[in-house]
C-alpha cells in the first residue's frame, strides 16, 4: 500500500489547513489564550487579534466591520440568516402593518441548494411559520435571475441561492439576481426581501465583494478554504437585523453568544486572505486541469457531464456514468489511491439520491453512478493522469458485475 | 516558509474506507471488503447459463438490482444447488453479501434446496462479520433474488405447489400497502412512523390504519435491528 499515491479529489468536502495558517493560528491556543471579553492584557491581545482579523476579513468581501459575524462553520451562518430573519419581529411587524395580521413571510429558495439551508426552510414551513418557494433549475443546475422575478411577493421576506453548487459546481448568476431584487425592491420603497447567499464553495475561486454580488447575507467557511474546521461567519449587510440562534453572554453584537473561537477566527481570515490572494492565477490552472479530466472521462462510453460546461467552478467535475452504482465505485476508486465522491443513493444516509442531480432532471439511474472529483491546491496533471488511468478500468468493471445495461435515454427522467 | 501545499498523506487514510452518508462513517469489516474486491461467482459468460433458474428483484429503496443463476441437480434424493452466479448494481454491501451468499450457498457440495429457503439475510451478515444498521437491506436484496431464483425452479421443475409466493397482507387499503412494503421501508432506514409516511404515505389517506402500522413498525424493528 505504501508505494501507492495519492490523490485526493475531494476538496469541496474538506481542504487540508495550508501551513501559513496553521502557523498564523498557534500562538492563540497556548500563549494569547485569553479570552477578548476580559480586561487583562492577555484578553486584550486576544481581543485586538480578534478585531484585526474581522477588519482584513471585512476588506476582502468590500464591507464594514461590524457587519461580520463569527460562527462555528457554514451550517450555523446558514440556520442564522434563514431562521433568524423570518423570525425576527421587526420584519414580521413590518409585514403584518402592510399586509395584515393573518400573513406569514414567504422565502424563495432553490431545489439545489444545500442541506443547510433546505432544511431549516422545509423546518419554518412544517411549523407554518413561513410560506416557501422552492425554484427548479434548468439542467445546468441554474437559478434563473427571471425566475426569482416571478415568484417574489408582496409578503416576500428572504431569498436564497447559493453562489456556486458544492455537487456539480454549477456558478449560479448571484449578481444578475442580486440586481433584479435591488430593482425590485426600489421600485416598491420596500427593503424586502433580503438576499442571502451561500458562498462556501465559492472561496477561492470567485469575487466575493458583496456590492458587486448585491447580496444582504453571505455564508462563508474556513474548512473549504484551507482553513481550520469549526469556524465561519455570516456577513449581514448594515441595519438589517436578525433572530440569534444562540443565547448568552452577548458576543457577536448579541447575534452569536459563546467566546469567541479565537485561533479559528485568526486562521480564517489568513485562509481567507491566502485564498484571494491566489484566487485568479488558482483558477485558472485548475480550469486547465478541470477539462482536460472532464473531457477525457466522458470518452467513457454511457457518460455525461453534470452541471454546466462553461459557467462552473475551476475545481469540480461531476460525472454520472450508466449502469453503476456510486459507492462501489468510490471504494475501488480509494483502493488505488483516488479519494472522490458520489451522489449515490447508497452513499447517503437517508438512501436518496442526489437531490441536486435529480433537480437538474436526471433519472435516479443517472444521480447513482456520478461521481464528483473535486480538485485543490495540492492537485496537478499527474493526479488527473491518475485518475484517468483508474477510470476507465473502474466503470468497466462494475459494469461486467452489473445487470442492467441501460440505453442513454435513461439518463433523463422518464 | 514552509510548503503552503499539503500532500495528501498516508497517515490520513488510516481510517480505512468510510462511505460519505453525512457524519455516519462506518468501517468494513476484513470479510467484507474481501468479498467486495475479490467478488466470487458473479456471472461471467451469461450463454452458459441459458438454462439455469434466474431470479430477478430490484430494491426499490435505492433503486438496485439483482440477478441470480442457479444450477440445481438432484443428488441421491436431494436437490442441491450446484452453482450459484450472480450480477447486481448495488453498493459495497450488495456486492459482498450476494458473494457471500453464493458461497454459502455452494460450499459442501451444495446446499439443499430446503436449506436454501431457510437462509436468512441475518446468516449472510453473520458469515460477513456484520454490516451497519443502514446496509441491511443490501443482504436482503441477494438473498430475495435466490427465492426468486428457487421458485423458477420450482415452476420449471413442475411443482407448482413449493413455489412460494410472498402474500402481503393489506395493511393500508387506500394505497394498497402491504406488511411487506412496511418491513422493506424499515430496513431501509424509516424507524418511526414519521419516516415511514415521507417514504411510503403509509395511513395517509386511511388513518384508521396508523395503529396497526406502528405495530408493525416495532414488530420489524424488533425482526431487524432488535431494538
Ligand atoms: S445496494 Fe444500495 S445501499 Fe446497498
Amino acid at each position: 500500500m505504501k508505494s501507492l499515491s495519492l490523490s485526493y479529489l475531494d476538496h469541496a468536502a474538506a481542504t487540508p489547513v495550508d501551513a501559513r495558517v496553521l502557523e498564523a493560528m498557534l500562538p492563540y491556543f497556548s500563549s494569547v489564550y485569553g479570552n477578548p471579553s476580559s480586561f487583562h492584557s492577555v484578553g486584550i491581545e486576544a481581543k485586538r487579534a480578534v478585531q484585526e482579523a474581522r477588519k482584513r476579513i471585512a476588506s476582502l468581501l468590500n464591507a464594514q466591520e461590524e457587519n461580520i459575524i463569527f460562527t462555528s462553520g457554514g451550517t450555523e451562518s446558514d440556520s442564522l440568516a434563514v431562521l433568524g430573519i423570518p423570525r425576527t419581529k421587526v420584519h414580521l411587524d413590518a409585514l403584518r402593518a402592510k399586509l395584515g395580521e393573518e400573513t406569514i413571510p414567504h422565502v424563495i429558495t432553490s431545489s439545489v441548494e444545500h442541506h443547510a439551508v433546505l432544511e431549516p426552510l422545509l423546518f419554518l414551513k412544517k411549523r407554518g411559520e413561513i410560506e416557501l418557494t422552492v425554484l427548479d433549475v434548468d439542467r445546468q443546475g441554474m437559478v434563473a435571475p427571471q425566475d426569482v422575478v416571478k415568484a417574489l411577493k408582496e409578503n416576500t421576506l428572504l431569498v436564497s441561492i447559493m453562489m456556486a453548487n458544492n455537487e456539480i459546481g454549477t456558478i449560479e448568476p448571484i449578481a444578475d439576481t442580486g440586481r433584479a431584487i435591488l430593482s425590485w425592491r426600489k421600485e416598491r420603497e420596500t427593503p424586502y426581501p433580503f438576499f442571502h447567499t451561500d458562498a462556501c464553495q465559492a472561496a477561492g475561486y470567485l469575487d466575493l465583494d458583496v456590492e458587486k454580488t448585491h447580496v444582504d447575507l453571505l455564508t462563508l467557511n474556513a474548512s473549504k478554504m484551507y482553513g481550520p474546521k469549526g469556524i465561519g461567519l455570516l456577513y449581514i449587510r448594515k441595519g438589517i437585523r436578525l433572530a440569534p440562534l444562540i443565547i448568552g453572554g452577548g458576543q457577536e453584537r448579541n447575534l452569536r453568544s459563546g467566546t469567541e473561537n479565537v485561533p479559528g477566527i485568526i486562521g480564517l481570515a489568513k485562509a481567507f486572505e491566502l485564498a484571494q490572494a491566489s484566487r485568479e492565477e488558482e483558477s485558472s490552472r485548475l480550469t486547465v486541469l478541470r477539462d482536460a479530466l472532464a473531457e477525457e472521462l466522458l470518452t467513457i462510453p454511457k457518460s455525461v457531464l453534470n452541471g454546466h460546461t462553461t459557467k462552473r467552478l475551476p475545481n469540480n467535475v461531476n460525472v454520472s456514468f450508466l449502469d453503476i452504482e456510486g459507492e462501489a465505485a468510490i471504494l475501488y476508486l480509494d483502493a488505488e489511491g483516488i479519494m472522490a465522491s458520489t451522489g449515490s443513493a447508497c452513499a447517503s444516509s437517508s438512501l436518496d439520491p442526489s437531490h441536486v442531480i435529480l433537480a437538474t432532471g436526471l433519472s435516479y439511474e443517472a444521480a447513482h453512478g456520478s461521481i464528483r472529483f473535486t480538485l485543490g491546491r495540492s492537485t496537478t496533471k499527474e493526479d488527473v493522469q491518475h485518475v484517468l488511468q483508474v477510470m476507465p478500468g473502474v466503470v468497466e468493471r462494475l459494469r461486467h458485475m452489473s445487470p442492467v445495461n441501460l440505453d442513454m435515454k435513461y439518463f433523463e427522467k422518464q | 516558509m514552509s510548503d503552503p501545499i499539503i500532500k495528501p498523506t498516508h497517515e490520513a487514510r488510516k481510517g480505512d474506507v468510510v462511505t460519505p452518508a453525512k457524519g455516519k462513517g462506518w468501517f468494513y469489516t476484513d470479510m467484507v471488503k474481501e468479498h467486495f474486491f475479490s467478488p466470487k461467482n458473479f456471472l461471467e459468460d451469461e450463454a452458459s447459463y441459458k438454462q439455469a433458474y434466474l431470479g430477478m428483484v430490484g430494491s426499490p429503496a435505492c433503486g438496485d438490482a439483482m440477478k441470480v443463476w442457479l444450477k440445481i441437480e438432484t443428488i441421491d434424493g436431494v436437490e442441491r444447488i450446484k452453482d450459484f452466479k450472480w450480477k447486481t448494481f448495488g453498493c459495497a454491501s450488495a456486492i459482498a453479501s450476494t458473494s457471500m451468499l453464493s458461497v454459502m450457498i455452494t460450499e459442501e457440495g451444495g446446499m439443499p434446496v430446503e436449506d436454501a429457503l431457510k437462509l436468512r439475510p441475518q446468516d449472510i451478515m453473520e458469515r460477513l462479520g456484520g454490516l451497519p444498521a443502514r446496509k441491511v437491506h443490501c443482504s436482503v436484496l441477494g438473498d430475495k433474488a435466490l427465492r426468486s431464483a428457487i421458485n423458477d425452479y420450482f415452476r420449471k421443475s413442475g411443482q407448482h405447489d413449493r413455489v412460494e409466493v410472498e402474500h402481503g397482507r393489506l395493511v393500508d387499503k387506500v394505497l394498497k400497502i402491504t406488511d411487506h412494503d412496511i418491513e422493506e421501508a424499515v430496513l431501509e432506514g424509516a424507524d418511526t412512523l414519521e419516516k415511514l409516511q415521507e417514504k411510503i404515505k403509509v395511513g395517509t389517506g386511511d388513518p384508521s390504519c396508523i395503529p396497526d402500522v406502528e405495530q408493525l413498525l416495532r414488530f420489524y424493528k424488533e425482526k431487524h435491528f432488535g431494538a
